[in-house]
């Protein structure tokens, strides 16, 4: 009998460290996958954010990096600029990208650098325990909004696709999640543009992957699931943001 | 015949590919095994059943799934 499902070559063997339930888990598996399937592995230097994914490091079977909360954006510049033959990802949270990094991000964006960037959008601070994000949702609970988030008081949610698609720069945005085997299909068929525009020198390509956080969310890992597609969805609505490549034809 | 193997040790009983993933419903936690991190894995209840899809793997953060054919 022949293996056609397993682990992946592109993760390594260590066993990984997030809750039960965390959407990290299958977003890695498919930056695994991907790695050995284009042939990039060799070639590939990943950032690791600072948050729940910091060890991504000993995850990932490639090259690593992990720079201060943020900058990842600021790292895969000077890094594909001085080493253009190499392939460069940034993997970053919401924390990460949305508040310590929000000005990386978005000059990078606007630059159009020719990186990947995978944003796990979990709506939540996970790592820290559970605090508001920049991407709570209005109403909901967090050990910083503990009776859920107050647009009067803590301000209104940042949607990441939809404010970088209103610069020129970016090549190509879109927003996934992990919810469900088709929209895990559809995070692999996105994170696989995002690499191929990278080696075809196209520009920057950024991935939102709604993710489940049960832990910071206070629901089980089930629940979690089911709460994504129905109120995260609602409030991200999933799709192509920007796509360059449909303009060039 | 397609066949999944749980790999028992890896497995956080998160319990996705048990819900509403398998289109013929062969995947449950088990109420009886543990493993050593005080996990109850999931497990096959009917093999012969297994159509090979490979949607229980894709949503398996772990992944502690593997699909053999
Ligand atoms: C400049 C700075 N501010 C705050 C922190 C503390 N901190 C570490 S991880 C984290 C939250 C990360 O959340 P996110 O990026 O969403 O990752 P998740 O754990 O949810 O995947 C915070 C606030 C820090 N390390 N550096
Ligand atoms: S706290 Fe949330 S993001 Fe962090 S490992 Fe747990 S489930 Fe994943
Ligand atoms: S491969 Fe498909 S049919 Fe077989 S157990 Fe997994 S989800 Fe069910
Ligand atoms: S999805 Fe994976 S970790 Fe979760 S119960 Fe199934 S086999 Fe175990
Ligand atoms: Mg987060």
């Amino acid at each position: 009998m022949k293996k056609i499902f397993g682990r992946p070559a592109g993760l390594t063997e260590t066993l990984q460290r997030y809750c039960p339930g965390c959407g990290h888990g299958i977003v890695h598996r498919i930056i695994g996958e991907l790695l050995v399937k284009l042939d990039i592995r060799e070639r590939t230097i990943g950032i690791a954010p600072v948050g729940c994914s910091v060890f991504a490091d000993e995850y990932f079977n490639c090259d690593m990096i992990q720079p201060p909360h943020g900058r990842g954006p600021a790292v895969a510049t000077g890094l594909k600029r001085t080493r253009p033959e190499c392939i460069v990802f940034s993997y970053q949270g919401d924390g990460d990208l949305a508040a310590m990094g929000t000005s990386e991000i978005i000059h990078a964006a606007a630059r159009n650098e020719n990186i990947t960037v995978i944003f796990i959008n979990n709506a939540i601070f996970g790592m820290t325990g559970g605090q508001m994000a920049p991407t709570t949702l209005p109403g909901m609970k967090s050990t910083t909004s503990v009776k859920g988030r107050d647009i009067e008081k803590q301000g209104y949610p940042i949607r990441v696709c939809e404010m970088l698609a209103s610069l020129d720069g970016p090549y190509y945005l879109e927003r996934c999640a992990v919810d469900t085997p088709k929209n895990v299909i559809r995070s692999e068929k996105a994170l696989k543009t995002a690499f191929m525009n990278q080696i075809n020198n196209k520009g920057f390509s950024l991935v939102e992957i709604l993710s489940m956080c049960p832990t910071g969310w206070g629901q089980t890992p089930v629940q979690a699931k089911k709460w994504l597609g129905e109120a995260m969805v609602q409030y991200y609505p999933l799709g192509v943001y920007r796509d360059r490549s449909k303009e060039e034809k | 015949m397609p066949e999944v193997k749980i790999l028992e040790e890896v497995c956080k009983g998160c319990g996705f590919c048990c819900d509403n993933v398998c289109p013929v419903d062969i995947l449950v936690l088990s109420p009886d095994r543990i493993n050593s991190s005080g996990y109850h894995p999931a497990i096959v209840t009917d093999m012969e059943k297994c159509t090979g899809c490979g949607y229980c793997f894709k949503i398996c953060p772990e992944p502690a799934i593997e699909i053999y054919k």
